[in-house]
């Protein structure tokens, strides 16, 4: 009943196409706005800021560059946590390098940097496909290990092999404190979920969805699969490195090489696969539950009397993880978007059945 | 003769280590052969066979331990098949994959639950000290590792046994059968599950053989399920559905590292055996997509 | 009394006609094609004419598919030449005979079953759009004006297909004989000069097929677009078509209009058999 749709007519293609359709929908957006940008700032304390909501908006980022890749172009990647690194010493070599450059346009060249050297490991899936393309990907992620372990160039000769990000200094604001830093990310994560949905929208997103869901009929129209498949490796290490700057200058400060290791290739994984492969929401979703899970680990146990050591909440984060990515597999392989979806289809009826 | 020493050393130590990677890659083609699905959750089940195997040493004597082991393995394989596998029949390969991902995970967090997290020492009575071979040609000998020799032998055997069992047995055909189309293997009446069983079950089994292999040359910790991510270019090269490509690959790939480390590593700052692999993979990828010995895709339309 | 023939119209499909049969705009000649030690096609030879409908018949495995997918690009002949438009075309693959005019729709259809119909369809108009990446990222510009005048463009497709109902609904979930006309509206959406028809009544009621008919007919006589299709159902090729071509064993059997075609000997002894209708 509240959510109906009668009464709302769409009387042009361009309110049919419109990213929110539905009244309540705009509403419901505007809302959520709302409270991101107008109530959070003010209830929040530091610790939610600093250790949940800072990680969990820049990893939906990072989700919705893989997700781009992987759930709109069906190509697989094991290898995103590279790509973010690739962002993140890019811009800190720049920063170093080129101090004259404001710090925005060091985001930006690092993410074209990335988006470089995504099209190049993105290469082979013009012949591999699936799992072989997956191994490939594995190489990059490696290889990039590798290179910031090794090459002492990239991290300015440190003996340590630790580098620190240079003050986040925005033409002249400096974002420091907890709350500014919660507005660099969200500013951040607006932007790449408005640009990521319009993309999917337009004629770029449907050339990857072709791709993704029948890449040979996909020719027949006329598409590039060389174009689409490149392209869609391109944007999505644009993302992923961009996302991999905000993660070493604004989340962590301080990092190394191993910040992102392929375990933060998994987590991106775990993220799309529950979040939903294909919707942006997922992205967010699949965020949202892969930073708040280790905190309920560790907190809720402690309130029932039970203590868990850190390894021992690793260890089950582990198997939940594991366990979550199956049983949606089977059940729900469209994520927590698809639950959220038929959610909504529920509310449009309510309180009728059908 | 005598400078080429180091070489053969480097080429043979290479070779055995080789070996070991055959060995867990073994396991995915077996999976892969019978049933079509990419079973990520090798190395977890490398890992979990060693600490069971380990962790049960210490209470029961071994060979008590070593057959409870195989029960535990056949359980989890048993688990596996009707957990994961039964539900998602006939789903896309890349579902089944990422399923195998999730296995995987809960496997790794599972083991070290039970059997906790430290390293711990694997002794299976081999003689530690190397031997030194060929002492007359080069000044020294060639130093060869007792461990890797007899894990050689036992794959060998391995691969023997699997590649008769295979082309030869009744069940060998069906399981063929069932890697090529699981729904037109079920109309014929070939038991989809039972296969899928017993085929999980001797993955298992490999996979605990390639845990006593490797828990005894690294010791048993949680790297052990990152060594099967080093058996992907194995499978690239050998291609996932050859016995005797695996074997192939994971020498191509143990001696190619060693030799890579050995020649070019010194002037790049070490460390290659990392990506050497991959790279390699790639690069054999990019001329060949279907592997070396894979089997050409031809997609009809 | 009861057919199995869709009923047929007032006049043959000849004087039907309101655009005349033009000149040649596909030839085929000498096409030889081979996987491995299978011989699919054998030095066939014949055109298509711009404006007629082609209709190319055969038993199964008479080599139909395979050349269409040699006009197509998806197979490379290994003796012989396709000239389109009077031009030979080494080596097209099949973007580039898409962008060419070419069209075409597959006997087990090749719908992108993750989108809705509507998307399908505007998948065709990909070659139509031209609007950069910064525009379509920002929905301003080009990005935002082409998507809408595609949209309007495949309205007017889905409500000459007959289809405006199903729109949004993704195309893995309609029946069978919807998601076929929906292949048909992405291959017109392309506005192509040629479309290639790869059985498309397969598994039609009767009712179904005389739909089709009439819109492959529609199509050919407003946008007077030419049309090759492999058909099984005798009488809608003898119905439709303006000259047929008849394949066995990859090789070529006959070349006619429906009626020459119906009584060449070779043809009944191969393949018509005993004539209905």
């Amino acid at each position: 009943m509240i959510y109906r749709e009668t009464g709302q007519f769409r009387t042009s293609y361009a309110e049919d196409q419109a990213i929110f359709r539905l009244r309540q929908d705009k509403i419901g957006i505007a809302v959520i706005l709302a409270i991101a940008w107008i109530g959070i700032p003010f209830i929040a304390d530091e610790y939610l800021l600093r250790a949940i909501l800072i990680p969990f908006l820049i990893l939906a980022i990072a989700a919705i560059g893989l997700n781009l890749l992987l759930g709109y172009c069906g190509q697989i990647s094991l290898g995103t946590g590279a790509f973010m690194a690739i962002g993140a010493y890019a811009a800190y070599n720049l920063a170093l390098r080129l101090p004259a450059l404001p710090l925005l346009l060091d985001f930006l060249l690092a993410g074209l940097i990335a988006a470089a050297v995504g099209v190049v490991f993105g290469l082979p899936s013009l012949r591999i496909k699936g799992l072989y393309l997956a191994v490939a990907t594995l190489a990059a992620q490696f290889f990039a290990d590798w290179a910031f372990l090794r090459v002492p160039w990239f991290t300015n000769y440190t003996p340590s092999g630790s580098v620190t990000a240079p003050p986040l200094d925005f033409f002249g604001w400096v974002a420091d404190t907890p709350r500014e830093k919660y507005f660099v990310c969200l500013a951040f994560a607006c932007l790449t979920a408005l640009l990521a949905k319009n993309l999917v929208r337009s004629r770029i997103g449907r050339c990857w969805m072709a791709i993704r869901d029948m890449d040979i009929a996909a020719e027949i129209i006329g598409i590039r699969p060389m174009t689409a498949k490149l392209s869609a490796f391109a944007v999505s290490s644009f993302v992923a490195g961009g996302a991999g700057v905000l993660w070493a200058f604004v989340h962590l400060g301080s990092w190394e090489p191993l910040a992102f290791s392929i375990d933060m290739s998994f987590r991106l994984l775990f993220m799309v696969i529950i979040g939903g492969m294909g919707s942006i929401l997922g992205s967010f979703l699949g965020a949202a539950f892969i930073t708040v899970l280790p905190i309920f680990l560790n907190q809720v146990p402690a309130l029932v009397g039970i203590q868990l050591s850190t390894a021992m909440v690793s260890h089950l984060e582990f198997m939940i993880f594991g366990t979550l990515i199956v049983l949606f597999l089977i059940w729900e392989p469209h994520g927590l978007a698809r639950l959220w979806q038929i959610g909504k289809e529920k509310m449009r009826l309510w309180p009728f059945p059908y | 003769m005598a400078e080429l020493g180091p070489l053969f050393e480097v080429v043979l130590g290479g070779l055995m280590s080789g070996v070991l990677y055959a060995l867990v890659a073994l396991g995915f083609v077996l999976i892969f052969k019978a049933s079509g699905v990419f079973n990520f959750a090798q190395g977890a089940m490398v890992l979990f066979a060693a600490l069971s195997l380990v962790r049960l040493a210490e209470w029961l004597s071994f060979p008590f331990a070593f057959l409870l082991t195989i029960v535990i393995m056949i359980a989890v394989a048993w688990t596996i098949e009707r957990l994961v596998l039964r539900p998602l029949v006939g789903q896309h390969g890349l579902i089944l994959f990422m399923a195998t991902i999730g296995v995987t995970f809960f496997l790794d967090g599972f083991g070290q639950t039970i059997w906790g997290s430290n390293v711990y020492q694997l002794d299976l009575g081999i003689p530690a000290s190397p031997w030194f071979l060929a002492e007359s040609l080069f000044p020294g000998g060639i130093l060869v590792s007792p461990i890797d020799v007899f894990a050689a032998a036992i794959a060998g055997a391995l691969v023997l046994a699997l590649s008769i069992f295979f082309h030869s047995t009744k069940i060998g055909r069906a399981l063929r059968a069932v890697a090529d189309d699981h729904q037109a293997a079920l109309s014929v009446g070939i038991p989809l599950h039972r296969i899928w069983l017993i085929v999980w079950s001797t993955a298992g089994i490999v996979a605990l053989v390639a845990g006593m292999a490797w828990g005894s040359k690294l010791g048993v910790q949680f790297s052990l399920s990152l060594v099967a991510l080093k058996a992907l270019p194995v499978l690239i090269l050998g291609g996932l559905t050859s016995i005797p490509g695996a074997i192939v690959g994971g020498l191509i790939v143990g001696a190619g590292e060693k030799l890579a480390e050995f020649y070019i590593g010194p002037s790049i700052g070490g460390g290659i055996e990392y990506w050497f692999a991959y790279v390699l993979a790639l690069a054999i990828l990019l001329v060949r997509p279907q592997g070396l010995f894979g089997e050409k895709i031809i997609e009809r339309v | 009394m009861l057919t199995t023939a869709p009923p047929r119209p007032a006049q043959p499909a000849a004087a039907r006609r309101r655009r005349a049969i033009g000149d040649v705009l596909l030839a085929v000649e000498n096409i030889s094609l081979r996987f491995g030690g299978v011989r699919a096609l054998t030095d066939v030879s014949f055109d298509i004419r711009k404006g007629e409908i082609r209709a190319i018949i055969g038993p199964n495995g008479a080599g139909k598919s395979s050349m269409l997918n040699v006009i197509n690009g998806f197979y490379h002949p290994q003796e012989g030449r396709i000239l389109w438009k009077g031009r030979a075309r080494p080596r097209m693959r099949p973007h580039e005979a898409a962008a060419g005019g070419i069209a075409r729709t597959f006997q087990n259809i090749a719908l992108f079953k993750g989108m809705s119909t509507l998307d399908n369809i505007m998948t065709g108009r990909i070659l139509k759009m031209r609007a950069s990446f910064i525009e379509q990222a920002l929905w301003i510009g080009r990005g935002r004006s082409e998507e809408l005048r595609e949209r309007a463009f495949v309205e007017r497709i889905l409500d000459f297909l007959e289809i405006t109902h199903i729109r949004h609904s993704p195309v893995g979930t309609l029946p069978y004989g919807l998601q076929k006309r929906v292949e048909l509206a992405r291959a017109i959406a392309m506005e192509p000069e040629l479309l290639l028809l790869d059985e498309p009544m397969a598994g039609m009621n009767l009712e179904e097929k005389e739909d089709m008919c009439r819109f492959i007919l529609d199509v050919n006589e407003e946008f007077g677009t030419t049309v090759a299709l492999i058909e099984h159902d005798m009488s809608v090729v003898m119905d439709i078509s303006d000259r047929v071509v008849v394949l066995d064993y990859g090789k070529l059997l006959a070349d006619g209009t429906p009626d020459q075609v119906r009584n060449d000997p070779a043809v009944v002894a191969a393949y018509l058999g005993v004539a209905h209708g």
